[in-house]
């Protein structure tokens, strides 16, 4: 059965998803800054059917420790056979464009951070064993956009990163979904006006996440509609894209 | 500011929301509190019970975790915002059913305790308070309380069925009752009167599980005419759990859908369908929470929302006053689309508001018609009060404050026990003018 290390695991969509794969017997590593909201969830999934939920408290943006914390989960729970990758942050644009030291937050947090977590699992994959990669990322990754373009570049360079990966590890044992998620209810976009047909709850991404891992789907957009949606945004001429307020 | 209004919708009013992912998030939320705070779980009481108009509301739908299950003695502690919908799904496979279910498994524990809800198992099982083993209570005086009937015993009385006045709950340890099924064994009985009520009422009373359906638009003789069904668990069938909603009301219906014709047309059809009648096993889901099926059905009664009146009456002269009521609810035309009737056992709450009293209770929507609406409910209430009753605070919009206080004497010990930083609109209406 799986053994599920999930990287940001008081996210809600991360718990949303962990919820649906407890109920098949899957175990779970649960890595994320605080103890006592981990403790909670780690709970929560061993009563919907996990067959183990251990905790793993660590600062996952603290570039310095991932390779101590890499050691220390292989080596106290063994080799995960799927990472979801969860955590980040939406930050606040008009904040990082003044103070640099924000913005590299947002920078390390997203991107770095995440993609040297990847980098060291698949460096310290056990030879012969699967390991299947989930990866959030967001539809604002698809386009710069001036609202939104700090956050978007870290989500679009871990897609990038993610897809040269997919790339390499095509036909091997190592997996790697990216998923794309449109506005989703939960307390990361808690300053949002919320509403309408356009926000999903994060048990919907769930359910659309578990489906991609099933069919092995390389990338997929939650809810479907997105696919469109971005599609559209991706293709207009920057004469109309100039005059949109997005 | 956010519009939030209950599941009446009579009224649709600002309130500052604060969303909490956690419980420490919660607890803060609480100390923090910077004017009229109050706890809303899945907004299913009918009237102001979880309004707090300008005021703030933690809302408490991310807060469902299950924060342990012994499944060999089936003692569950979760957090406030789970619901029954979550908490069935986690249980009734490991053989354990919640103690009582009220009529809809949209709603949370905490809300659940809050109100102390009962069931169509009242007579032998009491409210749901009896079952709750210890609460989680945050105060705005940044204190974290167990509570139980061993521990801070009186503010868990206070605060089963406290309206979450006392403070914000934080979580809920209930004791679960083991079932071999998912299905229920029924039996259904048309019944041609009131009086035909009370005969199978008490000749079932080795059925954990009773109700009535009541034809309110019956007059004359025909008065009290309806279906009598009972349950229980089943031994076989397996343990499955429901599934999610098929239907649902996207919109509004204009003008409401549910007019006396379009009612009487119902409860005629109802009364007809003849394979209702007789012994059959169903599921627990369309037993317990029969208008689940229709996802947010309150919108067929149209925009200006609906009323609901829920009386509790002592058995003494239970026969007149059921009967008193049902004629004023047909006289005025205004059918009730789901009238239910069942009787009330004797086992106490440990809730010092617990809205139950041992007799009977009955239980009648109306829409919104304005003016004669609501003095049909006065009326009602009128009649209740005389007959030594009273009204359930989870279902009312409209009591005045004197027919509160009269119902519930106890009432200034949960005043006593507020949170002082802790108010809703119900609270507001009923006990201003005693203050």
């Amino acid at each position: 059965m799986s053994k599920i290390l999930i990287l940001g695991a008081t996210s809600a969509i991360a718990q949303a998803y962990a919820r649906r794969r407890a109920a098949q017997g899957a175990s779970f590593i649960l890595a994320g800054r605080n103890p006592e909201r981990l403790a909670a969830n780690a709970a929560d999934l061993v009563a919907c059917g996990a067959k183990a939920a251990e905790v793993f408290p660590t600062d996952l943006a603290a570039i310095e420790k991932i390779d101590d914390s890499l050691r220390a989960i292989k080596a106290r729970f063994g080799a995960p056979d799927e990472v979801f990758l969860a955590y980040g942050t939406l930050g606040e644009q008009t904040a990082a464009e003044q103070d640099l030291a924000q913005a590299r937050v947002l920078m390390d947090t997203n991107y770095t951070s995440a993609a040297l977590w990847v980098l060291g699992l698949i460096r310290d994959k056990p030879a012969a064993s699967r390991l299947t990669i989930v990866g959030i990322g967001s539809v604002a990754g698809d386009r710069g956009r001036a609202k939104n373009y700090i956050y978007g570049s870290t989500k679009a360079a871990l897609d990038r990163f993610l897809e040269g990966l997919t790339h390499k590890h095509d036909g091997s044992d190592i997996r790697i979904i990216r998923v794309r998620p449109g506005f989703v209810d939960t307390p990361m976009t808690a300053g949002m006006q919320k509403g309408g047909p356009l926000w999903a709850t994060p048990d919907k991404v769930a359910i659309d996440i578990e489906r991609a891992v099933a069919k092995g789907k390389r990338v997929v957009y939650t809810p479907w509609f997105w696919w469109v949606i971005m599609m559209i945004i991706r293709h207009l001429p920057w004469f109309v894209f100039r005059r949109l307020k997005i | 500011m956010q519009q939030v209004s209950s599941w009446g919708r009579l009224r649709r009013v600002p309130h500052r929301v604060t969303r909490p992912a956690f419980l420490d998030q919660a607890r803060d939320a609480v100390r923090a509190a910077d004017g009229p705070l109050l706890c809303f779980g899945m907004g299913r009481s009918y009237g102001d019970v979880c309004m707090n108009e300008n005021g703030r509301l933690l809302v408490t739908d991310m807060l469902d975790r299950v924060l342990a299950f012994d499944r060999t003695r089936g003692v569950l502690r979760a957090e406030a915002g789970l619901t029954l919908d979550r908490l069935l799904r986690v249980t009734v496979p490991q053989g354990w059913f919640p103690p009582v279910v009220p009529g809809t498994k949209f709603v949370t524990l905490a809300g659940a305790v809050a109100n102390d809800v009962h069931g169509k198992n009242h007579e032998s099982a009491g409210t749901l308070g009896a079952h709750v083993l210890a609460l989680g209570l945050a105060r705005s005086s940044g204190e974290v309380l167990t509570l139980s009937r061993g521990e801070n015993a009186e503010l868990f009385a206070a605060t089963i069925g406290g309206l979450g006045l006392t403070g914000a709950i934080l979580w809920v340890e209930l004791q679960l009752a083991p079932i071999r099924s998912a299905m229920i064994d029924t039996e259904t009985f048309a019944i041609d009167d009131l009086a035909g009520f009370f005969r199978r009422a008490g000749e079932s009373r080795d059925w954990p599980y009773t109700v009535a359906w009541v034809d309110c638009l019956a007059k004359g003789s025909a008065m009290g005419r309806g279906f009598f069904i009972r349950g229980r668990h089943a031994d076989t069938g397996g343990l499955k759990v429901h599934r999610a909603p098929a239907l649902g009301v996207p919109l509004d219906a204009p003008g409401g859908l549910l007019n006396a014709w379009t009612i009487g047309a119902f409860n005629t059809l109802y009364r007809h369908r003849p394979f209702v009648l007789g012994a059959k096993q169903v599921h627990y889901d369309p037993f317990f929470f029969p208008l689940d099926a229709v996802a947010r059905w309150n919108r067929l009664y149209g925009p200006r929302g609906f009323f609901q009146h829920q009386s509790a009456v002592p058995p003494g002269g239970a026969f007149e006053t059921l009967r008193k009521l049902l004629e004023l609810s047909a006289e005025f035309a205004e059918g009730s689309f789901l009238v239910v009737l069942k009787l009330f056992g004797d086992r106490p709450s440990p809730g010092v508001l617990s809205f139950p009293l041992p007799g009977a209770t009955l239980a009648l929507d109306f829409p919104n018609k304005g003016e004669s609406t609501r003095r049909l409910l006065d009326r009602m209430a009128d009649v209740v009060l005389a007959a030594g009753g009273r009204l359930y605070p989870a279902k009312d919009a409209t009591m005045s404050g004197a027919a509160f206080r009269a119902g519930y004497p106890a009432w200034r010990t949960v005043e006593a026990r507020r949170d002082p930083a802790i108010m809703s609109d119900f609270w507001r209406r009923v006990t201003s003018e005693a203050a």
